[in-house]
């Protein structure tokens, strides 16, 4: 069998095994429903969810581990991950293949030749390293000399990488003034400010995009008619966002081919800086052949395989392998006989790479979002750590938002500030509920635990958890001026119906509002009292919720009216009002308060609210247990 | 392409075919205007579209049957009642197609009392099987998100483990309905779907606390078939509930009280919530049924205005002597 037929399957095989994942991500006990299907494993492959949370967190999370496998390999064998496994290359290549059709060898070999714009996905690795690095620093800063040496020399060795940084005076110059520099800004990090790490590039890694695009909007799209993977419609606000990078990054491949992987995968750029080193490679057997660019042609890569091969860009496709009619191209241990070309990274750019992204962190967070402008709408899941613990965590993959039952978890739009773009918030108006009571599904499929995997006890606070109480996400106000009972004189209570603690976080108490006061009483017996000015409502009255009340403010219950009679149920210490007198008629209104002590922010009673706009009770973060600077009551 | 017009070919047979094209152009504008010329504009959104209507279920010459089994068992206490009444084959025939409405409005165990018991769905589901139905159906349009309070509640794997169809409120299943001289149930979605070729209705109720209709029992379950924003209804909960009671006439209507959520209702979410009280109250009258129950959670009828009120509309009887019933 032809190599790139092998190839082929692979991409079709894990492409194919990428979206049964994607459904089976559905809750539920059925055999192709979340039951053990290892869901986040494409988002564990990728290195640079694992790298890049290392580096903020200084630990790798559970199953993140698996990029460690995929680094290793990489160093074996190249980019295969790019070539045969990754699903959103696949489909980069599936769309860059239709592009290409009826193309001449020429228009090919141009559109696949080595441009210098595909060093910009290095520099955006740069970027998003330095972004989630400041809390390293911070660490390594604490830590006295030896680490800061030992950081210098990391950087040294990153340094290493770029164009001529290899030995020498410059490097060791170099390595001396970023160890200076280091230092310097690890004694002004310990200084505090809006300094911060942040997971920036959960924005642009392909894994998390891909996912992302999958479970907001295809699935939604395709399982609108289907109902697989969701008992009904499902929402997705800002889904069009979404939807709009994840189509223009798939368009742009009829422009370039793989155009995302050659210019914009942050992730290819990683596995390019490793690629390099790799043990196995692709390259010329011998330098002299017939020159007939079929390689070139078909180069998914754009590594240029017949001149000076730049194995970094080598994405594994092989097709140079199989096109050559010379069969001069083989994936060797040897180096290409024609020669081989490291990125052409200069160090000034990776530096302001570096550095643009090291400013990024603070530079989103100058608007004072994480401090003292946060905003309370962002209701994050059960279980969300505290907001800067949490953004150093969170891919933006959508897996939360994917499980969720209910369909309240949404990405969090541009007005939740860049920073917090696609994040999981709460929306209580859009799913089918608020945050269900005994369900958490969310932290047991968040590949990275930036929403941790509590348990139903944890999340009630019972058993061992009675002590800290349950896990609050917020706290429901109620809007006096659009609430029923409060504003408007009508019965409702829906919320307290509805709020699913026991007792319940909201409570009633009875108000009597005159609605019809100074009735004059014409002719009055036991219960039937007749009134002037008529003009009632037949009927309107009489839906248990209306009193009448006599002068000496004794008030019954009415049962019944008429156009100018009221009926009363008979009330020991009723005393019938004589003609002449006065009654008024009250609505009886139980009037809705919260008790924060015992709200947990589920949202349910903002979900079920009458008032359908704007709800008259809606829930802020104030009082959520993951941020202590956000409570509300006195311990 | 040629160009359409060639100027020095020009004859008379080009100049016909372009003179019929026009005038098939002129006709073609002529009839689009005529058909689709509208001069009024839309009209408001006060337009209704045809409704469905809810058939009765009651069954002929069962009327006013009421039972009342004291036992701490819903098994045995559901069959005794039955059998009562005159037995299952008095209110299921073969060849039937019965729907259970149960309560399955939140996403609550079932020893909280929140929802309908499982074990009661799974011995009426078993039981209208035996007597020869076709097939059951259990439906609800829950509160909480619907397939989970399905799963949790236990009603859904009851159901299906028992041979009946469990049917989830989808968008399509909706359907307006009127209710004849209704002030409120007027161009409303009813959850009529699930209800298509049924011929027995049966309700299956927990007896719950309510803090606005005092009483959550079988009456109040049928909210369950409304869709729609159907929470402005509270602002005249007694109206409603007296409504929905004229709106639908059932086969069979069943309060499960062998343990009652007294407090902290309808949701509960808590065991505390809970009192044994040991009845099972089910009878053709729902409004007798539910006169009983709330005796479960100490009211009495006077004390709750939908009971009242459904009186008044005809719905029922609150003083039919209940068949009693005493289980060891």
């Amino acid at each position: 069998m032809r190599i790139v037929t092998v190839r082929r399957i692979s991409q079709v095989f894990f492409l194919c095994l990428f979206l049964w994942f994607c459904l089976a991500a559905t809750l539920g006990e059925r055999w192709w429903q979340l039951r053990g299907w290892p869901v986040n494993w494409f988002l564990q492959l990728d290195p640079l969810t694992g790298l890049l949370t290392l580096v903020t967190t200084g630990t790798i999370f559970a199953g993140l581990l698996w990029g460690l496998a995929t680094l290793v390999l990489t160093l074996i064998l190249g980019r295969f991950f790019c070539g045969w496994l990754c699903p959103f290359g696949t489909m980069h290549q599936f769309v860059g293949w239709l592009g290409s059709r009826n193309k001449s060898l020429k228009e090919r070999v141009a559109r696949n030749a080595p441009r210098r714009a595909q060093m910009i996905k290095y520099f955006l690795l740069a970027f998003f390293l330095a972004a989630a690095m400041s809390d390293l620093l911070l660490r390594l800063g604490q830590v006295q000399w030896p680490a800061a040496l030992a950081g210098a020399l990391l950087m040294a060795l990153v340094l290493a990488a770029t164009r001529r940084g290899r030995g020498g005076r410059s490097f060791w110059l170099a390595a001396g003034v970023l160890g200076a520099l280091w230092l310097g800004y690890s004694l002004l990090l310990g200084r505090g400010g809006p300094l911060g790490a942040s997971l920036l590039a959960g924005l642009l890694d392909p894994i998390p995009l891909v996912t992302r695009s999958m479970n907001l909007v295809l699935l939604p799209l395709a399982d609108a008619p289907l109902r697989l993977a969701w008992p009904d419609a499902r929402y997705f606000q800002g889904a069009a966002l979404i939807g709009a990078v994840f189509l223009a990054s798939l368009l742009l491949n009829l422009w370039f081919p793989r155009f995302y992987c050659r210019f914009v995968c942050p992730l290819g750029a990683l596995f390019g800086l490793l690629g390099r080193f790799s043990l196995w490679r692709v390259g010329k057997t011998q330098a002299e052949c017939s020159s007939c660019a079929a390689c070139d042609a078909y180069c998914e890569g754009a590594c240029r395989p017949q001149g000076v091969i730049q194995p970094a860009e080598c994405v594994l496709c092989l097709n140079c392998l199989d096109v050559c009619p010379d069969q001069v191209i083989d994936y060797c241990t040897a180096p290409s006989a024609a020669g081989e070309q490291a990125p052409d990274l200069s160090r000034r750019r990776v530096l302001a790479a570096l550095g643009t992204g090291l400013a990024a962190p603070p530079l989103l967070r100058l608007g004072g979002l994480l401090g003292p402008d946060w905003d309370p709408r962002l209701v994050r899941p059960p279980g969300a750590l505290a907001e800067s613990r949490f953004l150093a965590r969170c891919l933006r993959c959508g897996q939360c938002m994917r499980v969720c039952p209910t369909g309240v978890l949404q990405p969090a739009g541009l007005s939740f500030g860049l920073e917090a773009l696609w994040t999981p918030v709460l929306n209580m108006t859009i799913g089918t509920s608020g945050c269900q009571l005994r369900c958490v599904a969310c932290g047991h499929v968040c590949p990275s635990a930036a929403i941790r995997p509590i348990s139903v006890q944890e999340k009630l606070g019972q058993g061992p958890f009675a002590a800290q109480g349950p896990i609050r996400l917020g706290t429901a106000f109620i809007d006096r001026g659009r609430c029923l009972p409060w504003a408007m004189d009508r019965p409702c209570i829906v919320c307290q119906e509805n709020c699913p603690v026991s007792p319940k976080a909201i409570f009633t108490r009875v108000q009597f509002n005159p609605v019809l006061p100074g009735l004059g009483v014409t002719r009055a017996q036991g219960g039937e009292i007749t009134v002037s000015p008529g003009g009632l409502k037949p009927g309107a009255l009489g839906t248990g919720d209306y009193y009448c009340r006599a002068q000496d403010g004794i008030q019954a219950r009415i049962l019944a009216n008429t156009i100018d009679t009221l009926f009363l149920a008979r009330l020991e210490g009723w005393r019938t009002p004589a003609p002449g007198q006065k009654v008024s008629v009250l609505v009886r209104l139980q009037q809705p308060y919260v008790d924060p002590a015992r709200c947990i922010g589920c949202g349910i009673c903002q979900h079920e609210c009458p008032v359908s706009g704007l709800r008259a009770i809606r829930v802020t973060a104030e009082n959520a247990s993951r941020q202590r600077s956000h409570s509300l009551l006195l311990k | 392409m040629s160009p359409l017009l060639p100027p020095e070919e020009m004859d008379r047979r080009d100049f016909l075919r372009r003179a019929g094209l026009a005038g098939l152009g002129l006709a073609a504008a002529g009839v689009l205007g005529w058909r689709a010329y509208d001069g009024q504009g839309p009209l408001g959104s006060g337009e209704v579209g045809p409704q469905v209507k809810l058939p009765s279920y009651a069954v002929p010459g069962q009327a006013q049957k009421v039972a009342l089994v004291k036992g701490s068992h819903r098994v045995p206490a559901l069959r005794a009642g039955l059998e009562a009444l005159g037995g299952i084959k008095a209110f299921v025939q073969p060849g039937d197609q019965v729907a259970l409405k149960v309560n399955a409005a939140f996403a609550s165990p079932p020893a909280l009392g929140a929802t309908t018991h499982p074990e009661l769905v799974t011995e009426m589901v078993r039981l209208c099987l035996d007597a020869g139905a076709k097939r059951v159906v259990v439906t609800d349009n829950p509160i909480n998100d619907p397939a989970s309070c399905f799963e949790l509640s236990g009603i859904g794997p009851a159901a299906r483990a028992a041979g009946a169809q469990v049917v989830l409120p989808s968008a399509e299943a909706f359907q307006p309905t009127s209710l004849a001289g209704g002030r409120l149930i007027k161009d409303w979605p009813l959850l009529y779907g699930p209800l298509k070729g049924v011929n027995k209705l049966i309700g299956l109720a927990p007896v719950k606390d309510h803090h606005r209709s005092r009483a959550s029992v079988t009456m109040k379950n049928w909210y369950g078939l409304l869709g729609g924003r159907r929470n402005i209804f509270h602002q005249d909960i007694n109206g409603i509930i007296a409504e929905l009671g004229r709106l639908v006439t059932p086969s069979l209507a069943v309060a499960d009280g062998v343990a009652s959520l007294v407090k902290n209702g309808p949701t509960g979410g808590s065991l505390e919530d809970i009192k044994p009280t040991d009845t099972l109250i089910l009878g053709t009258d729902q409004v007798a049924v539910d006169a009983l129950a709330v005796g479960l959670l100490g009211l009495t009828p006077a004390q709750v205005p939908y009971l009242g009120l459904a009186v008044a509309a005809g719905v029922g009887a609150l003083d039919l002597k209940p068949l009693r019933v005493e289980l060891g």
